[in-house]
C-alpha cells in the first residue's frame, strides 16, 4: 500500500504546454497512467499518444480519469483547480508556481468544501516509488519501501531521498507539500494519511522557516504518532528576519515561524531532527 | 514589492480610505509650493514634512549629517518647509529599519498637519493561519506594535474575511468597537475598515499596515501612515505597478537578478552560494554557518534554469565584492546538471575566476556535468554532498 497514488492512479494533465508535454512523458515513462490531456481548444489532439480535451469534464467523462496534473502557467493555474473540482478529480497535483496568494485564498475555500484534495501549488508533486511518480520530480533516485518522505521543499526532499536510497532505506510515497503561503495540503493532512497506511514505518518530516506548520506537525506526531520513527529537518536556520526566501512562505514575520521554534516543537514531540541537510537519512536509520 | 507612503495613501484613498491631503515632492521649491497650496487650502499653517523612503521608523530616525534631525517634521509656514526640505533632501536618513548604512532621501511628502486626538493601529495581512486575509487592530497605535504583539497578543484583534463575501460589516463594527470608536468616529473607522479591505484584495496586497490610523479632534477617522506591500507573484495583473516601483531604494544585484527571474537575497558574509530551489538554498546557507562561514547570499537558480540564467546567476554573485568564495551546489531534478555545468563555466571564464569555487552536483545528468566541469580546465574543487562542499569551501575561503 501506499498513500494519495498508485498503479491504478488515472491522470489527466491540464497544460499541454512543453512542461506539461515534457513531464507527462516523463511520468508516462517511469509507469504513470496517462490517461489525457486538456487544454481548451485542443480537443482531438494527440497529448503523449493520449487524446486532448476541451474540458476536464469531458476528459473525466470519457477516461475515467480521477487526478489531475497541472502544468497551466501562473495566471490560470487557480482557474484550472477550480475546474479539476468542479469535474470531481479526487487528487489534483498543482506544479504551477507563482501563484497569486489572493488566487490561492478563494481556492482554499472552495477545495475544502469539495470532495477533491489539492496538492501544491509550487510544489514537486507526489511518488508512489515503483508505482506512480506524479510531478517533476528526477524518478531514478526513489526506490519501493516504507518510508514516507513530506516536505515543503522541491530539491530539498530529492537531498532526502538520495540519502534514505543510499542507505538501502526505499519509501512508501514521497509528498511535496509545496512552499506557498497558502499551500492545498498542510502536513498534517499528510501525516493522518501515513499513519493510517500499513505500509509506512517510518517519516521524514522537511519544513522551512515561515508559518506554524511545522509546530502543527510536531503537536500531531505527539499526540497520534507513537511508535513511528519520525526524522525531520527544518530548513532555514540563518534567514534574516523580514526577508522573503524564493518561496511565499519562507519568511520570518514579527520573530514567529524561526527554524529553532520549529526544531524544539519537533523535539519535544520526539521527532529526531538532523543537525544538518546532509544526515537526513542517517538520522532516520538510527531511528529504526 | 515595497512602494512610498505617498503612493499607499493615493492608491488606499481610491478605496475611499481616509487620509490627509498632501502632495509629493522632489526639491525644496516645490515643497514650498505645496506647502502654500495646502496652508491655503486647509487654512491651517501648521504643515508635516515626511522622508519618503522604503523603512520604518522615520520619526525616530536621525540624518547622518544633521544628528539633530528625525526624518519626519512638523513645522508652520511655507517658508519654513522651504527649509526643512532643503535639511532633508539628498541627506541619509538612518532608521533601525535601514542598518547603519541609511538610505538617501530623495522624496518628501508635504501633508496638512493634523490634530490629533487619539493614535490606534490597524493592519491587514494574508494569514496563513486561517489562510485568508485577516484584519487586526489594536487600541494603542503610534508605538511599538511588535513587543505588544509579543507580550499581550489578546491586545491585538483580529477578524478573518471569507473570500467569498469579503470582509463583514459586522467585523468592521467589532473591530472599531474594540478599538473604542463611538457615535460619529465609530462609522467612520467602519467604513475605513472596509474600505481597507476592498483595496487590499482587489490590489492583491500582502501587507498593509496604518500605524497610526488617527481620531482627529474634528471626529475624523483617518491614515496618517501607510505602509503597502504587493504580492508579487500578482504583478500580470496589475500593469500600474511599473509605475509605483522606485529603482533607487532596491539592492543593485536583487534588481539585476529579478531581470533574470533569479531569487536573489543579498547578505553579509563572504561565501557566495549558488543552489536550485528555495529549501535548498536555505538549507546550503544554514550548512555553511555550520563549518563557519558566513553566506553572502541567498540565490535559487529556479527550476527552468537555463546555462544564460546561471551564467546571468554567476556573475551577480562574483559582482559582490565581499565574497572570497562560491558554492554551487546542485541537485538536478528538471534542472539539468550538464547546464548548469556549462553556465559555470562559460561566466567563469568569460569575467575571470579569483575565488575559490567548489562544485558539488547530484541528479539528471550529473556524469555530463561532471565531464564539463572537469575538462574545463578552471581551478574547481568537487565535492562528495553538501556537507563535504560547504567544508571545503569554507576551508578554501579563509
Amino acid at each position: 500500500m501506499s498513500i494519495l497514488v498508485d498503479s491504478n492512479t488515472k491522470v489527466v494533465v491540464q497544460g499541454t504546454g512543453r512542461a506539461g508535454s515534457f513531464h507527462a512523458k516523463q511520468c508516462q515513462e517511469y509507469g504513470t497512467q496517462i490517461v489525457a490531456g486538456v487544454a481548451p481548444g485542443k480537443a482531438g489532439r494527440d497529448f503523449v499518444g493520449k487524446p486532448t480535451f476541451n474540458t476536464v469534464k469531458e476528459a473525466v467523462e470519457a477516461t475515467g480519469a480521477n487526478c489531475s496534473l497541472i502544468f497551466v502557467p501562473a495566471a490560470g493555474a487557480a482557474d484550472a483547480i477550480l475546474e479539476a473540482a468542479a469535474s470531481e478529480v479526487e487528487l489534483i497535483v498543482c506544479i504551477t508556481e507563482g501563484v497569486p496568494a489572493m488566487d490561492m485564498i478563494g481556492v482554499k475555500r472552495i477545495i475544502d468544501g469539495s470532495n477533491s484534495r489539492l496538492i501544491g501549488p509550487n510544489c514537486p508533486g507526489v511518488i508512489t516509488p515503483g508505482h506512480c511518480k506524479l510531478g517533476i520530480m528526477p524518478g531514478y533516485i526513489h526506490k519501493e519501501g516504507n518510508i514516507g518522505v513530506i516536505s515543503r521543499s522541491g530539491t530539498l526532499t530529492y537531498e532526502a531521498v538520495h540519502q534514505l536510497t543510499q542507505l538501502g532505506l526505499g519509501q512508501s510515497t514521497c509528498v511535496g507539500i509545496g512552499g506557498d503561503a497558502i499551500p492545498g495540503t498542510q502536513f498534517i493532512d499528510v501525516l493522518k494519511l501515513f499513519a493510517e497506511d500499513d505500509d509506512t514505518k517510518g517519516v521524514v518530516l522537511i519544513g522551512e522557516i515561515g508559518g506554524a506548520a511545522e509546530e502543527e506537525a510536531a503537536q500531531f506526531i505527539k499526540e497520534n504518532m507513537k511508535g513511528t520513527p519520525v526524522a525531520g529537518f527544518i530548513a532555514g536556520k540563518t534567514a534574516p528576519k523580514g526577508k522573503r526566501m524564493g518561496h511565499a512562505g519562507a519568511i520570518i514575520a514579527g520573530g514567529k515561524g524561526t527554524a529553532k521554534d520549529k526544531i524544539e516543537a519537533l523535539e519535544q514531540a520526539g521527532v529526531a531532527v538532523a543537525p544538518n541537510p546532509s544526515e537526513i537519512g542517517k538520522t532516520l536509520a538510527s531511528l529504526l | 514589492m515595497n512602494i512610498h507612503e505617498y503612493q499607499g495613501k493615493a492608491l488606499l484613498a481610491q478605496y475611499g480610505v481616509a487620509i490627509p491631503q498632501g502632495i509629493p515632492v522632489f526639491s525644496a521649491q516645490e515643497a514650498k509650493r505645496a506647502a502654500e497650496k495646502l496652508i491655503k487650502e486647509t487654512g491651517n499653517e501648521v504643515v508635516v514634512v515626511k522622508s519618503q523612503i522604503h523603512a520604518g521608523g522615520r520619526g525616530k530616525g536621525r540624518f547622518k549629517e544633521d544628528q539633530e534631525l528625525g526624518g519626519v517634521n512638523v513645522v508652520k509656514g511655507a517658508a519654513a518647509v522651504y527649509e526643512m526640505a532643503q535639511r532633508m533632501l539628498s541627506r541619509t536618513l538612518v532608521t533601525h529599519q535601514t542598518g547603519p548604512t541609511g538610505k538617501v532621501v530623495n522624496r518628501l511628502l508635504v501633508e496638512q498637519g493634523i490634530d490629533i486626538d487619539r493614535e490606534v493601529y490597524v493592519g491587514a495581512v494574508v494569514d496563513r493561519d486561517s489562510q485568508r486575509i485577516t484584519l487586526m487592530a489594536c487600541a494603542e497605535g503610534g508605538v511599538e506594535i511588535e513587543e505588544i504583539a509579543a507580550a499581550t497578543p489578546e491586545r491585538i484583534l483580529k477578524e478573518s474575511a471569507d473570500p467569498v463575501t469579503g470582509l463583514s460589516a459586522f467585523q468592521a463594527r467589532r473591530l472599531a468597537y474594540g478599538l473604542g470608536l463611538e457615535g460619529e468616529a465609530h462609522k467612520k473607522g467602519t467604513a475605513f475598515l472596509l474600505s481597507l479591505y476592498r483595496a487590499f484584495a482587489a490590489e492583491d496586497a500582502s501587507l498593509a499596515e496604518i500605524n497610526p490610523l488617527v481620531i482627529t479632534k474634528g471626529g475624523d477617522v483617518m491614515a496618517l501612515d501607510a505602509k503597502l506591500n504587493f504580492d508579487d507573484n500578482a504583478e500580470f495583473r496589475h500593469h500600474q505597478w511599473g509605475d509605483l516601483r522606485d529603482d533607487s531604494e532596491e539592492d543593485a544585484a536583487e534588481l539585476e537578478a529579478k531581470k533574470h527571474d533569479l531569487s536573489y537575497v543579498s547578505l553579509d558574509g563572504t561565501i557566495g552560494c549558488m543552489v536550485n530551489g528555495a529549501g535548498l538554498a536555505m538549507a546550503t546557507m544554514d550548512i555553511i554557518k555550520q563549518f563557519g562561514g558566513e553566506p553572502a547570499n541567498f540565490l535559487d537558480v529556479g527550476g527552468g534554469a537555463s546555462t544564460e540564467r546561471v551564467t546571468a546567476a554567476f556573475k551577480i554573485i562574483l559582482s559582490d565584492k565581499n565574497v572570497k568564495g562560491i558554492f554551487v551546489n546542485i541537485f538536478g531534478g528538471i534542472v539539468f546538471c550538464d547546464m548548469v555545468a556549462q553556465g559555470v563555466v562559460d561566466a567563469a571564464k568569460e569575467v575571470g575566476l579569483a575565488v575559490p569555487l567548489v562544485v558539488r552536483l547530484e541528479g539528471t545528468n550529473v556524469e555530463a556535468g561532471r565531464k564539463i566541469i572537469a575538462e574545463s580546465g578552471l581551478n574547481v574543487t568537487t565535492a562528495d554532498d553538501m556537507a563535504d562542499g560547504a567544508r571545503k569551501i569554507v576551508e578554501l575561503s579563509r
